[in-house]
């Protein structure tokens, strides 16, 4: 066998055992989208009973609480950077880190300072390479999100943003992650998430229906205290699972093109191997007949 | 009777929903009982269960700590971070 056959034949077979690997990797993320979209679903419920409940005390009373009045001067802000454990997920992780460093820019710019707080080892390895200082970091468990972590991702940040600034706390929360819209499209989003900005949920009172007046217990000041560190785990929560179903797609999809371009090389190899055979035997036969042609004409 | 729709929900699903014709909770001040009709409420629950007559007359029970519980245009919704049937 020649030796430009050789390399050929080589390399279709590191092109088959790389397809097998993507190919097993596309099956797995592909089987656990449905379970990451499921959660998403599930944990929707939830999700709207408080922002309904935080929008109705914040919307339709007059009370003002530390969570919901923005400060006169915004010294520091948080940015929570949702990433993923593990890579090989297309621009998954770079589009996140890519969207936070706009953000950054553009805070630095209005003259605050501004403290990180990462979730996932991509984001961590980014900020280690890069001899950034992150204020906490959390790792371990994106692909399945635990309801646990972002309890304590939650209470973190309340935590710092109850605190003055003058003492290390925050005045603003920003989150930073990918949102699922599709199995073919995730957005990197990015969400105010204190002081309070509440968007969604909040439908305006039709003409003829008038909005519940709420009567608390025990009173507005402490629904509200109960009420916001609750909401804000459950926005925290809630990037979580969509961080981890748009992780889960975009792996599925990266895997897909990896196998279908290992396909690819595999078919041209071959059809270069099949060349390089060919104009072996092509030279084989010319030698052969070449060299009767030089016996018989002694 | 009037009904109230009942939907009970935990940070990871839907625990239980349906009708009912009263629903008995623990807030932080004492227990409370709604019927249909009840003025809209926010209460912030204390540990303890939550007690739910079906409208055929079902008892159900549910613990929901460190939850709240709203009620307007009688719809009730019980939220906890950890709900469950018991």
């Amino acid at each position: 066998m020649g030796a430009q056959l050789r390399v050929y034949r080589q390399k279709i077979k590191s092109a088959q055992t790389t397809k097998k690997i993507t190919r097993a990797m596309e099956l797995i993320s592909a089987s656990r989208i449905q379970k990451a979209q499921q959660r998403v679903a599930a944990s929707g419920p939830y999700s709207r009973a408080v922002t309904r409940a935080v929008s109705a005390v914040a919307t339709f009373s007059n009370v003002d609480h530390i969570l919901t009045t923005e400060p006169e001067k915004i010294e520091r802000a948080a940015i929570v950077i949702f990433s993923s454990d593990r890579g090989l997920a297309g621009a998954f992780n770079t589009n996140v880190l890519r969207e936070s460093g706009e953000l950054a820019a553009r805070l630095r710019h209005e003259g605050k300072e501004i403290v990180y707080y990462l979730v996932g080892r991509k984001a961590a390895a980014y900020f280690a390479f890069r001899r950034r200082d992150a204020e906490r970091i959390w790792t371990g468990g994106t692909d399945a999100p635990e309801f646990d972590t972002a309890k304590e991702i939650g209470d973190t940040l309340v935590e710092k943003f109850v605190q003055p600034a003058s003492e290390g706390g925050v005045d603003e929360i920003h989150i930073v992650y990918n949102r699922f819209v599709s199995m073919l499209v995730q957005v990197p989003e990015v969400v105010r998430l204190l002081p309070l900005e509440i968007v969604e949920g909040v439908e305006a009172p039709a003409e003829n229906e008038v909005m519940p007046l709420y009567e608390f217990e025990p009173d507005v000041g402490d629904v509200l205290d109960a009420l916001l560190p609750v909401y804000i785990e459950s926005r925290i929560f809630n990037a979580m699972l969509q961080s981890a179903a748009a992780k889960h797609a975009a792996t599925q999809k990266a895997m897909k093109s990896a196998s279908d371009n290992a396909d690819k090389l595999i078919k041209d190899y071959t059809r270069l191997a099949n060349n390089a055979r060919q104009s072996e035997i092509t030279q084989q036969i010319s030698e052969i007949v070449g060299g009767a042609d030089a016996l018989s004409s002694k | 009777m009037a009904e109230i729709k009942v939907s009970i929900v935990s940070a990871e699903r839907e625990v239980w929903s349906g009708n009912a014709k009263q629903i008995i909770a623990r807030t932080m001040v004492g227990e409370i009982g709604i019927l249909a009709g009840h003025e809209p409420i926010l209460a912030i629950l204390a540990q303890g269960e939550v007690r739910i007559t079906g409208v055929d007359g079902q008892l159900v029970t549910a613990s929901a700590d460190d939850g709240f519980l709203s009620f307007d245009h009688d719809i009730v919704t019980v939220v906890a971070r950890n709900a469950e049937l018991t």
